[in-house]
């Protein structure tokens, strides 16, 4: 299949005032076309970055200093502002994490997802807008879409609110859709009408989805792929059967042996420490300081990426035949 | 790549240093050592502390230092430019503008300071009082709130100033009776908001006494909102304090403070400008420190609002 | 909706009440009368009591009290010690005009250009323009508005004669005392704005409006702005305040014949009855802004509704 969108070797550094953060260090993934690629992390592991990177939304503060963000084989980091504006929420449309402030307060929802046709479908007539708005409204699972199309954000429910963002991103049909932690701000029960919502709407419009996510229950429930990162960078990928049921990377490991898993009696393993602060980066595996099995190699030189099947791959040493030698 | 340098022996386990686990970018430090060190970095606010220290020490020590009174006329020396003799210039009594400035400084910084000191005194109490009883108390003391701050404070201030004889005494009075209203709407709010607020909550469900709670989580927080506070009070009551001398109702000759000394130089403004123009320097010096200053401290002590 | 407004009207007057009550007893514990004390003594019997009756003055203090109070109510503020024969009513009337313009002047201007330079600013944070907008912030609220009439009375009109120093004759009269008074409300304006924008532009829907496509120039004029915009009709009750003060000192100084120089002139002249006036007058115009400000509040920002705040 082809791939809709490929990031190559994609490096994001933040400007702060006490020095600068190495966010995004050497990302590459690819996606393809009407599949969900879950990207797996704690918070502050550079993900939400990657994606803002992929948008062209970063903070002032924030640039692309190394990489390729290929878009249909077109290198977007190359993109006038203008171009990227075309491209955005058309193209490639984006949700955010907390559906409570993503929306214009001040502003009908109505007019909110119009404001995108309006951008980018200019040949529609503000009746057929109107119309669009309200089928998609309706699209979303929100009831009422007339009544609905002339409230304002504060009269919607946090589900609600999120379902008008997904409408919004939907509008135009976009090619890829990323979706930011969408249902980390929500009840749970919102959190799983929202998801399959999603999977429906993805079988019904072909979109492919980048989700972000720190939550394993929402990879298992929507992904077909998954990219674990750590420390700035992907430490892993596969599908999501071989993330799951096989996983090669320590981190993996941990990770998936840190959530209560049904019917399992035994304790919790929380991971010990905390991420890696990404001003100074390690110069080994950036898990090396937590991981179960460092080894003196880990510490001084970051691993290369080791195949583990057809699409499964991870950067660990103890993948390394001499490893399992010593 | 890397893979070249890496060698057989480095395939052992090591054991990783528990430290090296936790990685805290910034150290910990004190709420208010915190805030010392944000107000530090600010170099405006820092020069505005500096500026504001040298016209205290001055207003303080230049009357002291000089051969001049403030008060006693020189005839001889009417109107004299700025000279080495006379700094700033004399004025139509042939007085040292430069001792009459100091000491019209020393006078509106008395005036301000004071006023801010009743001001912290009674807005805190009554604004501790309202939040604290809660209920039928709290629900009296607002409205009696909402009564005042509907009237604009100038006019109280003024009629204050008709029944009572003019006089420091009188102007700090009639400062003091307007000004608490917002300090203790402030303190109110503070004590509130702080009172509902998680951390107080979870200490409370620690165990920690309700004396421990006001020690170490309610007075550092009020403690923020009034300074900020007094540091917009002190310049607004200087500028009050001015207002009222120069339109003639608040004080008046000999006594020398700013808002007399522009009064005073605005009468002669067409042909001895620089009877005027240095005391409004000052005034305007010490606002804009002031102004800076708070600023910088709102900044450095309520993080989460500064830019 | 409906109901906010009526008890906010309630409070408006009780507090006038309140006002007029405590104004009107100090008043007449405050020495001084109307009239020279010689020239009263030596006229006759009669017309003494004649004179006293025309001022009200002869009833006992309480029975005043009620008898102004109702006038009040009718409009009449009673009649001035100085202007004589004159009602303070009348007084107040004839003066309002050159205060009202001169006022509405300093507003817009204060309005136009404080939302200007506070756009920009927030818009180039960290700029050049920023770095001017909060100068001219500072400078505006710590520059006295007298010293600031004083001075440019100075300069523009004495030293370079470009505008008249004073003397209210047309309207070029009202250029000086206009900008005078409008500096703290441009600085007040542009501060608030700079802020509101700051903060709105921090805002995660910000990040939406861009992911969905939108140019600077449209997420500037249809989400930034107008959101910051809202809020800045808060201020409206400070800035009036704030001009209220100001043209006290700023019409005395171009000898503009408003109501703020008809107060400082009848504060200094003991004119009791002008004085109360013009009291009730500044509070219940106050309040009135205030309560309009809220109400327009509610109705331009969807998020605020009034009843809301009666239910809490």
């Amino acid at each position: 299949m082809e791939n809709v969108l490929e990031v190559k070797n994609l490096v994001v550094d933040i400007r702060t005032q006490k020095g600068i953060i190495h966010a995004v260090r050497d990302v590459s993934f690819s996606l393809r076309q009407g599949e969900t690629l879950a990207v797996v992390g704690e918070s502050g592991c550079g993900k939400s970055m990657t994606m803002k990177a992929v948008m062209q939304i970063l903070p002032k503060n924030a640039r692309i200093t190394d990489g390729q963000v290929l878009f249909h084989g077109k290198d977007l980091s190359k993109y006038s502002d203008r171009r990227m504006e075309k491209l955005r929420g058309s193209d490639i449309s984006m949700i955010f994490q907390d559906p409570m402030t993503s929306l214009n307060p001040t502003m009908k929802i109505g007019k909110q997802i119009e404001e995108v046709l309006k951008l980018h479908r200019k040949e529609m007539t503000p009746d057929e807008r109107r119309k669009r708005v309200v089928e998609l409204l309706d699209l979303v699972g929100i009831s009422n879409p007339e009544t609905r199309y002339g409230q304002y954000p504060h009269q919607l429910s946090g589900g609600q609110r999120q379902r008008v963002d997904i409408a919004m991103a939907l509008a135009c049909d976009p090619d890829v859709l990323i979706a930011d932690e969408p249902t980390t701000a929500l009840d749970v029960t919102i959190q799983a009408q929202i998801l399959d919502l999603m999977r429906e709407l993805q079988k019904k419009v072909r979109t492919s989805i980048i989700i972000i996510t720190h939550n394993l229950g929402v990879v298992a429930n929507i992904a077909d792929r998954v990219a674990v990162m750590y420390g700035g960078k992907i430490v892993e990928t596969g599908d999501v059967r071989d993330i799951f049921y096989s996983p090669a990377h320590e981190y993996t490991k941990a990770l998936l042996d840190s959530i209560p898993g049904a019917g399992d009696k035994e304790r919790l393993h929380p991971i010990p420490g905390t991420p890696p602060g990404l001003m100074k980066p390690p110069a080994g595996c950036p898990f090396a300081a937590r991981c179960r099995q460092t080894m003196e190699v880990c510490e001084k030189f970051m691993p290369d990426f080791y195949d583990q099947g057809t699409a499964h791959r991870a950067a660990c040493w103890m993948l390394d035949p001499r490893a399992k030698e010593a | 790549m890397t893979n070249d340098c890496v060698k057989d022996s480095m395939f052992r386990k090591v054991k990783v240093d528990e430290a090296e686990r936790e990685h805290l970018d910034a150290p910990m430090t004190s709420v208010l050592a915190d805030a010392w060190y944000r107000l530090r970095q600010n170099r405006a606010a820092v020069a505005a502390l500096f500026i504001l220290a040298a016209i205290v020490l001055l207003a303080i020590f230049a009357p002291v230092f000089s051969r001049y009174s403030f008060k006693e006329p020189d005839y001889n020396a009417i109107f004299a430019l700025p000279d080495k003799a006379h700094i700033f210039g004399t004025d139509q009594f042939g007085r040292d503008l430069w001792v009459r400035c100091w000491m019209g400084c020393r006078i509106s910084l008395m005036i301000a300071v004071v006023a801010a000191l009743v001001d912290i005194f009674i807005g805190v109490t009554y604004g501790a009082v309202s939040a604290l009883f809660g209920g039928r108390v709290d629900a009296i003391m607002q409205r009696i709130i909402e009564v005042l701050v509907g009237i604009p404070s100038l006019i109280i201030v003024i009629l204050f100033l008709m029944a009572f004889p003019a006089g420091v005494g009188t102007i700090i009075a009639a400062l003091s009776i307007t000004g608490w209203v917002n300090m203790a709407r402030l303190v109110r709010a503070e004590i509130l908001k702080l009172k509902n607020q998680e951390f107080v909550l979870a200490s409370r469900v620690l165990g920690t006494s309700s004396r421990g709670i006001i020690l170490h989580d309610l007075v550092p927080n009020a403690v923020s909102v009034i300074v900020i506070n007094v540091m917009f009070t002190i310049p607004s009551a200087i500028f009050t304090e001015a207002f009222l001398s120069f339109i003639g109702i608040g004080l008046a000759e000999p006594q020398a403070s700013l808002g007399v000394l522009i009064n005073n130089g605005y009468q002669v403004l067409q042909n001895y400008p620089h009877v005027m123009i240095f005391p409004a320097i000052i005034i305007i010096l010490i606002m804009v420190c002031f102004s800076i200053l708070g600023d910088g401290l709102r900044d450095a002590l309520d993080p989460q609002m500064s830019r | 909706m409906a109901r906010y407004i009526v008890k906010r009207l309630i409070y408006i007057v009780v507090t006038l009440w309140v006002i007029t009550t405590c104004t009107f007893f100090l008043m007449k514990k405050l020495p001084g009368t109307p009239f020279d004390p010689e020239r009263f003594a030596s006229m006759p019997q009669a017309q003494q009591e004649k004179v006293l009756e025309m001022y009200g003055l002869n009833d006992p203090v309480p029975v005043q009290y009620v008898k102004y109070l109702g006038n009040m109510l009718r409009g009449d503020l009673g009649t001035s010690f100085t202007y004589v024969n004159q009602p303070v009513t009348g007084i107040i009337t004839s003066r309002l005009g050159p205060s009202f313009l001169i006022g509405a002047q300093a507003v817009l201007i204060g309005l136009a250009i404080g939302l200007i330079l506070g756009i920009l600013a927030a818009w180039h944070h960290n700029s050049g323009i920023d770095a001017i907008t909060m100068i001219i912030a500072v400078l505006g609220v710590s520059v006295p508005n007298f010293v600031m009439a004083a001075l440019l009375q100075y300069f523009v009109g004495l030293k370079w004669g470009i505008l008249p120093i004073g003397f209210w004759t047309n309207w070029k009269c009202s250029i000086l005392p206009t900008i005078a008074l409008s500096f703290s409300a441009t600085a007040m304006v542009a501060r608030f704005m700079r802020t509101e924008m700051l903060d709105v532009l921090n805002q995660d829907y910000i990040v939406t409006a861009k992911a969905k496509g939108l140019s600077q120039m449209r997420i500037l004029m249809f989400h930034a702005i107008r959101n910051s915009i809202i809020p800045v009709v808060t201020i409206l009750g400070p800035i009036v305040i704030n001009l209220m003060t100001g043209s006290l000192a700023v019409e005395s100084v171009y000898s503009i014949p408003g109501i703020g120089s008809l107060f400082v002139d009848c504060i200094k002249g003991n004119d009791y009855p002008v004085i109360m006036g013009i009291t009730v007058f500044y509070a219940s115009f106050y309040m009135l802004v205030i309560l309009l400000v809220d109400i327009i509040y509610s109705l331009i920002d969807p998020r605020i509704r009034l009843s809301k705040e009666q239910e809490d």
